[in-house]
């Protein structure tokens, strides 16, 4: 895969984006979902949400694009900062926060109604950015910043939905990308897919690292020490509050936690 | 397993399966019955003559049912220009947009107004449409037609669009893509093969109405004058000439029950030939 596709954005080349959370909390209705989670995003680095199910770590990426508000009677409290600047200001328009905070989901999920080129352009053309007249450049570029290019060039016109899981979550990948998001944020993106397809997409993560920030969320530990720079350990209080236990560089956090649940999760004694 | 459960459960499986057969031959034998009977009754009458020309006084030869094909065609287009868009836009509402408070009462309001007989709208849109406008006329005709249509093609198009995955909202949410622009380009699409049956129930529904047309589009022997004057309609046609006791008149009757079953039936056909290809991938 060429390095020029992956640094060729027409956009921010030099800027490094990131995030930070201050005070973080979440509710559904009445239900406290996430308890003034503190967490750094660095940029160009891929941090790991890892912890029991449950423990509120989907929940916390759902509030990084504001995707968390759209379910009814869920609310958020607390800040979220892009790049210093808080998301969640009043007068924040949410609909241009998604497109710079991409998002990938656990079940792959291209439009069933469209065909490969259509779904790789899709937040393009629905969202009325520029960029119509060269829609087969972007097309390609993000299909080979998916490493799916090869796989699907000859096939371009055939419904997204064609594909096998790890190809169509490679194209949802395509898709994300394809918008030019300055961070994109992975809930659990590997758990619907066989382990080589899992290993592709662990690849594709390494490879997007100088050109993107990266969050993921995963329940496979192994998965958060191989890919990530960044490791943040969440657990849920007895009220069902989702905490973040503990966070810091990954290697560190793996062979040197600070904080006993931690350890007593990596090394397999609950969760 | 013990042997006699096992036998009662092999034979009780075996009656069920007979009743379901037994029950889906009557229903196709039932369909049966009445296509045949009615093709056996019509054909006889259809004629170029039969479908083009006007209808004559009893005991002159010829008469047709010409202005009749031509009026109910225009009242089903008046019916579906209303309706379908009003329909589909409140069905888009409650199942996308409304407040679950709200969706509830609009969603009781539209089962209420399906199940108004449809005299009751017609003798309604006589005092709000006939009385204003002086007169009958093919607007009314299409304005209480519409009426029936809406709450079925509403009703359809919502549960239509309820059955996309929202994951794919979410995966239009998460490009940056606003609702509207998500609903429109993706969750309707994924959704046409439903709403369009559901319009083309409301337009199998509305081809056929009677009672109201009795007051409102009123039916005429002449041809078609425009949205403001009485109009022919078959429904109307066949109503009048099946009660009439002259044989030509009855025979003409069968004729237009047919002609009116096949041109539902075209509707149908044609809608789904046009819509094959746009037809969605949810399966996988």
């Amino acid at each position: 895969m060429s390095e020029a596709f992956v640094l060729a954005r027409t956009e921010d080349k030099a800027v490094a984006h990131g995030m930070v959370t201050e005070e973080l909390n979440a509710w559904y209705g009445r239900m406290h979902a996430l308890r003034n989670i503190n967490l750094t995003i660095e940029p160009r680095q891929v941090t790991a949400m890892i912890g029991p199910s449950g423990c509120g770590k989907s929940t916390l990426i759902r509030c990084l694009n504001r995707l968390h508000e759209v379910v009814a009677g869920a609310r958020v409290g607390g800040k979220v900062l892009l790049d210093g600047v808080d998301v969640y200001a009043p007068g924040t328009d949410p609909v241009d926060l998604r497109r710079r905070v991409g998002m990938v989901f656990q079940r792959p999920n291209p439009f069933p109604t469209m065909s490969i080129f259509d779904n790789v352009v899709a937040g393009l053309k629905l969202s009325s950015r520029q960029g119509r007249q060269r829609m087969a450049e972007v097309v390609e570029r993000s299909l080979k910043q998916a490493a799916l290019w090869d796989e699907v060039k000859d096939k371009l016109n055939q419904p997204g939905t064609d594909l096998s899981g790890g190809q169509q979550q490679r194209l949802c990948i395509a898709r994300a990308l394809a918008v030019e998001p300055e961070i994109l944020l992975m809930d659990e993106p590997c758990s619907a897919l066989d382990p080589v397809a899992t290993m592709k997409i662990e690849e594709l993560m390494r490879s997007l690292r100088e050109a993107y920030t990266q969050v993921i969320v995963t329940h496979n530990m192994q998965q958060a020490a191989r890919v990530s720079d960044f490791t943040g350990f969440m657990l849920m209080a007895e009220d069902r509050a989702g905490e973040l236990v503990e966070y810091g560089r990954t290697d560190q956090v793996f062979t040197n936690p600070r904080d006993k649940r931690t350890e007593d999760y990596i090394t397999g004694r609950f969760g | 397993m013990s042997r006699s459960r096992l036998r009662t459960r092999k034979v009780t499986n075996a009656v069920m399966l007979g009743l379901c057969g037994l029950s889906a031959a009557l229903a196709v034998i039932a369909l049966l019955a009445i296509l045949s009977y009615t093709v056996g009754k019509g054909l006889p009458a259809i004629g170029l003559k039969f479908l083009t020309s006007l209808p004559q006084p009893v005991g002159d030869p010829g008469g047709g049912i010409g202005n009749a094909i031509v009026g109910t065609t225009v009242l089903v287009a008046l019916a579906c220009g209303i309706g379908i868009p009003a329909g589909l836009l409140a069905g888009i509402y409650v199942a996308e947009f409304a407040h679950p408070r709200v969706a509830v009462v609009v969603r009781f309001v539209a089962d209420v107004l399906f199940g108004v007989p449809s005299i009751v709208t017609g003798v309604f849109v006589y005092g709000l449409v006939v009385v204003a406008m002086g007169g009958y006329s093919a607007l009314a005709g299409g304005i209480a037609l519409a009426l029936i249509m809406v709450p079925i093609i509403s009703r359809t198009a919502e549960e239509s669009l309820k059955l996309v995955p929202n994951t794919l909202r979410e995966a239009g949410l998460a490009l940056g893509v606003p609702l509207w622009r998500i609903i429109l380009s993706v969750v309707i699409p994924s959704a046409l093969p439903g709403v369009l049956t559901g319009i083309m129930l409301g337009l199998a529904r509305v081809a056929g109405e009677t009672a109201p047309l009795i007051f409102t589009a009123f039916g005429s022997r002449l041809n078609y004058k425009g949205v403001d004057e009485p109009i022919a309609a078959l429904p109307l046609q066949i109503y009048r000439y099946a009660i009439s006791p002259y044989a030509d008149w009855q025979r003409q009757a069968w004729g237009a029950a047919l002609i009116l079953i096949v041109m539902v039936l075209l509707a149908s056909v044609a809608v789904r030939l046009l819509t094959r290809k746009r037809s969605s991938n949810l399966g996988r």
